[in-house]
């Protein structure tokens, strides 16, 4: 019979072996499915991928440049439509509402909104901003990712805005600025760098969000600018040409997800950077 | 306080009030009202659900739920396939994801030496980060025919075997399917779980722990018995904030589940969800009655994600709040 203090003992290595083990496994996908994104697009990413538009059925030559343009297109203007509204609604919960029970409940639903399927915004959008419209168009894509960034650009903001010690904002008081001069000038200002940390976190999550544009900026085959038209969009165009049969638009797809994965890599080690900078300066 | 302190009290806010800022006055507003937007948007939602699946839920009422058809050419619809795939690619996600969150979680907080925790926990970051459809492709063209090849066939020779669990272990492989999906679902909620776990995990008070230490506890018996205990409510809720993210999650899903209308018990077979459901098909919905039996779809799920995510959030906040005292 196994002496206690040896059983103990290897049920200890059994699991500390299993628990790196579970690390080995999460970081081993983690490579796999970089390495694969990197080997599979890396050959197609030419200067045809920027210049030329989406290939129809049959054509052998194409690039994605549409689809690239209408997606920066959409994200920005979500960026432009939703980064005010998380900053001031950030504002409230970490400032003028910082204990009443409202904030506690915005800040409970923006978690529950933060993750809560994004293609439910989609039908959300489709139902207010596309059927009464007349028809899908880059401007209900827009609000459909804007309002995907909203929960993110609050979080971050309220979070850095409250690590703001208070001190500061007394010494702001006792000299007789208005609570929102003092906002201005000593929360925005240490808030700053995390403003634009949701903001790119923002723009990273809405980089390769397919399901809300689905049925809201449906996608265009064409060039097209025009917000009041469906909207070519890169994510969709992946969706479209993964699942089609046609070999170069499988190849494209491949090239896009790449471009949309080092968008996505790019931005968020940059927020990460951002926000560590900007907790040791606080 | 005498009724003349109080009128005194009252005059003194009333000035007060009047003297404060214009501007700053309309500055709250309007921060106030960009916070209530945020319920405003949430309410909205389920709104518009409601009215968009009005037809469907009028015509079918709640046996909609438990109806197996879907036949958009007679408008006959019913959503118990996509019900029962959302659940069991749901279900194999958490069977495998929180094991695996909880391995790497208490490698992060007890086992790695400090330098190597800051790396994994943004590699964590990274994995959580990559966009839904970038795991579908690889799902789709890297993962599902490896695994068709190689780890369904062995599966279905020796777990396939068994009484009882060996009905799910049947069929052809195909390499696409619901077991396939559940995979890529785990994995994709293993981060969130995992960052939950680890945060949770930290509120531990370190004396309780150093003293388990002390008394001769191995590192796995401090887990078990002092970490997993006072930090139930965490655990719980972070297995179900990543429950909330599997049910919703579309791209991949849809892109490595083979989408058919089926119940099957067999995991091997293709399949369905909610979320796949509404994207091969609600941009092609001509009629009503199926665009409005697509939103009854979103409906359901909406209800079962925010229901799920809002016991998740409640047990974490109690935690929190344990934890400051």
């Amino acid at each position: 019979m196994m002496s206690r203090y040896r059983r103990r003992r290897l049920v200890n290595h059994l699991f500390l072996w299993l628990s790196m083990s579970a690390v080995a496994v999460g970081l081993s996908f983690l490579a796999w499915i970089l390495v694969t994104v990197l080997l599979k697009g890396w050959p197609s990413l030419s200067m045809e991928l920027f210049r030329a538009d989406t290939p129809g059925p049959g054509m052998t030559t194409g690039g994605l440049r549409n689809a690239m343009v209408g997606s920066l297109m959409m994200n920005l203007l979500a960026i432009a439509l939703a980064s005010p509204v998380g900053l001031l609604a950030g504002t409230y919960l970490a400032e003028y509402g910082r204990y009443t029970r409202l904030a506690d409940g915005v800040r409970f639903m923006n978690d529950v909104l933060l993750s809560s399927p994004s293609i439910i915004i989609g039908l959300f959008v489709y139902e207010f901003a596309v059927a009464p419209f007349g028809g899908f168009s880059g401007w209900a894509g827009a609000i459909a990712l804007a309002i995907i960034v909203v929960p993110v650009v609050l979080q971050t903001t309220e979070t850095m805005i409250r690590l703001v010690p208070d001190t500061l904002r007394e010494a702001c008081a006792a000299m007789g600025a208005p609570r929102y001069v003092m906002i201005i000038k000593i929360g925005y200002r240490a808030a700053m760098n995390g403003v634009i940390t949701g903001i790119l976190l923002g723009f990273a999550r809405i980089s390769g969000e397919t399901a809300p544009l689905l049925f809201t900026a449906l996608g265009n085959q064409y060039w097209s600018i025009d917000l009041s038209q469906p909207m070519p969009n890169l994510p969709v165009v992946i969706f479209n040409f993964a699942n089609s049969s046609f070999e170069n638009w499988q190849t494209l797809a491949w090239a896009g997800a790449l471009v949309i994965t080092m968008v996505v890599l790019l931005l968020s080690i940059t927020a990460r950077f951002l926000t560590a900078t900007s907790k040791r300066e606080l | 306080m005498n009724t003349r302190e109080a009128a005194a009290l009252g005059e003194l806010k009333k000035a007060s009030v009047a003297s404060r800022n214009i501007t700053d006055q309309v500055f709250e507003l309007v921060t106030l009202a960009c916070a209530a937007l945020v319920l405003a948007v949430l309410g909205a939602i389920l709104l518009s659900l409601i009215m968009g699946s009005w037809q469907t839920l009028a015509k079918h009422g709640v046996g909609f739920l438990f109806h197996n058809e879907w036949d958009p050419i007679n408008g006959n619809f019913g959503a118990l396939a996509p019900i029962y795939g959302t659940l069991v690619t749901s279900v194999i996600a958490i069977v495998i994801g929180v094991p695996l969150s909880f391995g790497i979680a208490m490698f992060i907080t007890e086992l790695s030496p400090r330098i190597l925790s800051r790396p994994l926990m943004v590699a964590i970051e990274l994995l959580a980060g990559i966009p839904s459809i970038i795991y579908g492709m690889w799902g789709l063209f890297v993962f599902a025919p490896l695994f068709g090849q190689h780890v369904q066939p062995l599966l279905h020779d020796t777990l396939g075997r068994l009484p009882g669990i060996g009905l799910l272990f049947q069929g052809p492989p195909m390499g696409v399917g619901m077991l396939t999906a559940g995979l890529i679902l785990a994995l994709m909620i293993t981060p969130f779980i995992s960052a939950v776990m680890c945060e949770v995990f930290d509120v531990v008070p370190k004396a309780l722990k150093e003293s388990a230490y002390a008394v001769g506890a191995t590192t796995w018996e401090v887990m078990v018995r002092i970490v997993v205990p006072q930090t139930k409510l965490g655990l719980v809720g972070g297995i179900m904030l990543g429950l909330g993210r599997a049910l919703g999650e579309t791209m991949a899903v849809t892109l490595v589940i083979g989408n058919a209308f089926l119940i099957s018990p067999s995991l091997f077979s293709p399949g369905n969800t909610i979320s796949s459901v509404l994207a091969n098909e609600f941009a092609e919905a001509d009629d009503d009655l199926y665009t409005s039996s697509l939103m009854a779809l979103g409906l359901v799920l909406f209800l079962i994600a925010v229901v799920v995510l809002v016991a998740a959030r409640l047990l974490l906040w109690r935690l929190r709040r344990k934890a400051a005292g």
